[in-house]
């Protein structure tokens, strides 16, 4: 363990292109039932130091597209293909000992749920130094002296005491904390946060939430925040990506999401969600049906069963042919631009409140 | 620590009153006059009246129990000598010494116990992580359905037929016997392997299987996940994390088999001829041996208490959350 | 969805009047803990609930809103008495139900219904939802006029799901049509109130609308009175006319909705509300006012002395920590809205001129970057 972070982290300075581009990304899983396709021709950027939002429901492919940037499928039961590039180097085609070097290193991951994300048979000091001794080549009284720092960093009371505590003797607020200071411990260029706050009360995930955006600007990572909450997403993404069926179907800046959202599916997202503001003798607009098999996805557009819009489309196209999300700004919907304006404005922005 | 130590100690020992005093009053409750049986054929009254005297059978059955009971911490004595304490009785059939006989045949189902256990740990441990490391391939599968075959051959059936096959009909190895330890621990190890390999082949097989789906069930926990997402070499990771999650319910598992192994030491002792423990309860069975049979419950029933509480030492070792709350 | 559901339009204001259908005074559960050496005793008690009161009026839908630990699960379990409470009374329709054995709640258990959050786990596998359905009718002796299987149908119709799934097991069913199961079970006594703990948190968001909308339904057409537990402020506003507000076992702020949405008082609903994250609002941003508290919630094994709320609080003194600040109506405070705390915040969630942020590592990263 000679290669130390300062020698590594050189490298990004010379990289100007770039720093994520997941181009064309496929994850399907062989299960017994058949072929799972998980993701599915998923392609999106991430500029250094800013936050994408990936919304979506359960099966929508959004943890297996992060698991696949850290390289974490069982590679005996899933085939992934695509590219995978950070700062220009494919993760999908790096040999297994290079991703254990970026993993934790340049690259970390942050679960939600903290107890069982952390060992309990480790202490939460030990569970802290592990990344970091083995990247930096630390000595063990410096990683320590670090992995107390970082929980300091992170809010933890009396960090020198209770970096010799076990997982099981902190709060949830705070192993999530713990997870954070785990994440940050070498100072990694990408964080993957899959739904880091779900598991925790409103007014902690207030406090969490906005010490990661923080800490963020302190540490200038890029973020990848996963979650199923709209609210969430709006706090703290710059760019959000809408996932449904393992695709991405509308992408966009928050606002640009969130204010003027382009699919029908984020539209039902939207409208379904009670609003602190809202008109509450307004009856919640809810998305008819389920989300779709992943073995067995629907032709066409994956949400054609479940949206209200599909016969406004000429011919039998949605049911038919699958769209495709363009560049930049973009959903995947074939409606044409002046419709989903004329329905936005019509049956979905009265709602919004 | 202590003081969890001297709880179940405590509880331990009120435990062994119990069972003592369950298995007193069941032998009297029993068929069976043990005076009749040292009386032999021509008994005459007086005789026997007699022999109730000379074994303590003329008080009554809870007299009996309490010096029973008073002689395990003070010491009794007989007709025969003084019994130092522990003393655990006088035989009625042969006239010696319980605690004597009991220290006698000891070591030969210890030897057994820790041979055999030794033997299942390391095969059926190692097994079981290969195959959960191999997940799918042809070790897996190998090891797996070895493993199911294995664990659904009985002592009895199959000691008999090793027994045959590598000692009677063959002659490539001696009989079972038991030689001490410290004469020679080759011969020692030489005597006992037959038993050894036998009696843990159902064992190895379980824990294989049992080591495989923990390791497999521990590699898909979350915080394992975690590791490996901290760049932690999958080595390191099937090791101190997934390793150290599954040893938790193994050792509850093990805990259990160590009594279940001191059970089937009768079994074991039978087939292949061994006087140990085993074979000594049943003996004294038969024979209506009431101090005999007290003696050897109450080594066996410690035993297994014993191992309880190492168990819940080992637990509270590799599990923080069960030492500190 | 919504074209299979006949709503009828929604009345707010259902007013809280008339004779309650269900009233708490000093509800208290403490489970004991044991433990000590060398025998178990109780060594303390984990105060789960402590002295709640509360009424719950005929049709109205009631929420109960907090964080986890607040005691809102356990409350609504003595509701149900699925618990026994360990002290204070409950009265159901003015008889006294606190200490009633099986036999004494057996007519009314058929009036009283819970649906629970986790649809997977609530109902039994190895059942076929008509028999999930018809089973309380059978053991509360209920004969529906047509049977109970037609019954059982047209439940399944009523909840949204097809009438000839009669015959199907649970796991043949997704999280959403499970959770309907649950309703129509709930249905099958007609009771007259429902406790939903949690009903929609382990629904996906697309399907909690469904969900939602269908226990709406029922409340509004069957004038069903519903106790709704939730920890998502949003949906318990849409769907309760009036709600509590618990911390530490202690309801700490109740009213009707306007009063505990637009003009709270207690510090502790004040933090609640400003800690909602919200997709889209008003765009006007910064208008909100913003409260980040330090640390998680107490243990509900020693809270704190006084107000349990006073060790996060921004506004405590000396009093909060020796005095229990009782439940009373503020003045300026609408009728209903009652509030524990010696310093009430004003009225309102708008942003004042600082914000209040408790926590001193975001306090000191915060002031790094200004």
């Amino acid at each position: 363990m000679t290669m130390t972070k300062t020698a590594d982290s050189s490298a990004p300075a010379e990289y100007d292109g770039k720093f994520l581009s997941v181009n064309d990304l496929r994850v399907q899983f062989s299960t017994e039932d058949g072929i799972v396709k998980a993701v599915d021709g998923l392609s999106f950027d991430l500029e250094r130091g800013k936050t994408l939002g990936i919304v979506g429901e359960s099966g929508s492919g959004k943890s297996v597209t992060n698991l696949s940037i850290l390289g974490l499928h069982n590679s005996k039961t899933t085939e992934v293909t695509g590219e995978i590039l950070m700062e220009g180097e494919d993760l999908l085609t790096v040999k297994e000992k290079r991703l254990e070097h970026l993993r934790g290193n340049k690259m970390a991951m942050i679960f939600q749920d903290p107890l069982t994300a952390l060992s309990p048979f480790y202490t939460i000091g030990r569970q802290i130094m592990e990344p970091y001794r083995k990247h930096t080549g630390a000595s063990k009284k410096d990683a320590r002296a670090r992995a107390i720092e970082m929980l300091e960093k992170v809010g933890i009371p009396q960090p020198n005491r209770r970096v010799d505590d076990y997982p099981h003797q902190f709060s949830g607020g705070m192993r999530q904390r713990a997870m954070i200071a785990m994440a940050l411990v070498c100072d990694p260029d990408l964080i993957i946060a899959d739904e880091p706050t779900t598991a925790l009360d409103v007014t902690v995930q207030a406090q969490i939430l906005d010490l990661l955006k923080e800490l963020q600007q302190e540490f200038g990572s890029a973020i990848i925040f996963i979650t199923h909450d709209l609210g969430v997403i709006a706090n703290m993404a710059d760019d959000i990506m809408v996932m449904y069926g393992g695709r991405a179907v509308e992408r966009g800046s928050v606002s640009q999401v969130l204010y003027e959202p382009d699919h029908p599916y984020t539209w039902g997202l939207l409208s379904s969600m009670p609003r602190l503001s809202g008109d509450v003798n307004e009856e919640l607009r809810a998305i008819r049906g389920t989300p779709p098999s992943l073995l067995n996805p629907p032709p066409g557009c994956a949400f054609n069963p479940r949206c209200d819009f599909a016969d406004q489309v000429a011919g039998n196209k949605c049911r038919e042919v699958r769209p495709d999300l363009g560049e930049g700004r973009a959903a995947a919907c074939h409606l044409s631009a002046d419709q989903k304006q004329t329905f936005f404005v019509e049956h979905i922005k009265p709602r919004l409140g | 620590m202590l003081r969890f130590l001297v709880r179940r100690v405590l509880g331990a020992s009120v435990i062994l009153l119990l069972i003592s005093a369950v298995t007193f009053f069941l032998f009297f409750a029993a068929p069976g006059d043990p005076a009749l049986l040292a009386c032999g054929k021509n008994c005459t009254p007086d005789a026997l009246t007699i022999i109730r005297e000379n074994l303590g059978l003329d008080k009554s059955i809870p007299h009996q129990y309490w010096l029973f009971l008073s002689g395990i911490f003070t010491g009794r004595d007989f007709a025969i000598g003084h019994c130092d304490a522990p003393c655990l009785g006088v035989s009625f059939n042969d006239r010696t010494m319980v605690w004597d006989t009991i220290i006698d045949r000891l070591p030969v189902t210890v030897s057994l116990t820790v041979g055999g256990l030794i033997i299942f740990l390391t095969l059926g441990i190692g097994a079981g992580l290969l195959a959960a490391a191999k997940k799918g391939t042809m070790v897996d599968k190998a090891a797996s359905s070895t493993s199911l075959v294995l664990s659904s051959l009985q002592i009895y059936f199959i000691g008999p037929v090793v027994l045959g096959a590598v000692v009677y009909s063959t002659g490539w190895l001696d009989a079972p016997q038991y030689n001490e330890f410290f004469d020679g621990p080759m011969a020692w190890a030489a005597g006992l392997l037959i038993p050894w390999v036998v009696m843990s082949l159902i064992f190895t097989a379980q824990y294989t299987r049992m080591t495989r789906a923990m390791m497999i069930e521990q590699l898909q926990e979350d915080h394992v996940r975690t590791a490996r997402a901290k760049g932690m070499g999958s080595k390191y990771v099937f090791f101190r994390y997934a390793w150290r999650g599954a040893m938790v319910p193994i050792v509850t598992i093990l805990g259990m088999d160590l009594g279940g192994m001191l059970g089937g030491a009768v079994v074991t002792e039978m087939t292949f001829g061994l006087a140990g423990i085993g074979r000594l309860a049943v003996d004294s069975v038969v024979n209506v041996d009431l101090p005999l049979t007290m003696g050897v419950m109450l080594v066996g029933a410690t035993f297994i208490l014993l191992f309880n509480i190492l168990v819940d030492a080992a637990y509270a070792f590799i599990d923080p959350r069960v030492r500190l709350s | 969805m919504s074209e299979e559901l006949t709503l009828t339009k929604p009345t707010d204001a259902v007013p809280a009047s008339g004779e309650p259908l269900l009233t708490a005074r000093d509800l208290t559960m403490h489970f004991p803990i044991h433990g000590g050496f060398p025998f178990k005793r109780k060594v303390g008690a984990v105060q789960a609930v402590d002295k709640v009161d509360l009424d719950v009026y005929p049709g109205e839908s009631f929420g109960l809103v907090g964080e986890s630990g607040c005691g809102k699960s356990t409350t609504g379990r003595l509701l149900t008495r699925l618990l026994e409470p360990s002290g204070g009374t409950l009265q159901y329709q003015g008889t006294d139900i606190t200490k009633a054995t099986r036999k004494q709640l057996a007519p009314i258990r058929s009036e009283i219904q819970m649906i629970f959050q986790d649809p997977y786990s609530a109902l039994n596998p190895r059942q076929t939802v008509g028999r999930i359905i018809t089973s309380p009718m059978e053991v509360n002796d209920i004969n529906p006029s047509g049977g109970r299987e037609a019954r059982a149908r047209e439940l399944l119709e009523i909840v949204g799901l097809n009438p000839e799934h009669y015959n199907r097991f649970p796991h043949e069913f997704s999280g959403g049509q499970r959770q309907r199961i649950g309703v129509a079970r709930a249905l099958a006594l007609e009771p007259k109130l429902i406790v939903a703990d949690e009903p929609v948190s382990a629904l996906d968001v697309s399907i909690q609308a469904q969900v939602i909308n269908l226990m709406q339904k029922v409340q509004r057409e069957l004038g069903i009175a519903f106790v709704f537990i939730a920890h998502d402020l949003a949906i318990v506003r849409h769907f309760s006319q009036r709600l509590a507000v618990m911390y530490l076992g202690k309801i700490v702020e109740v009213g009707d909705r306007d009063s505990i949405y637009l003009r709270p008082r207690h510090p502790y609903t004040h933090a609640l509300l400003s800690a909602v994250p919200e997709a889209t609002g008003p765009r006007e941003d910064g208008k909100k006012e913003r409260i980040r508290l330090a640390g998680d919630v107490p243990s509900p094994i020693s809270p704190p002395s006084g107000c349990r709320f006073r060790t996060r609080c921004w506004k405590a003194q000396d009093i909060c920590a020796s005095e229990e600040p009782p439940l009373v109506q503020i003045s300026g405070n609408a009728a209903g809205h009652l509030t524990a705390c010696h310093f009430p915040e004003e009225g309102t969630t708008e942003a004042t001129s600082q914000d209040v942020v408790m926590d001193p590592a975001l306090q000191s990263l915060e002031s790094q970057h200004d």
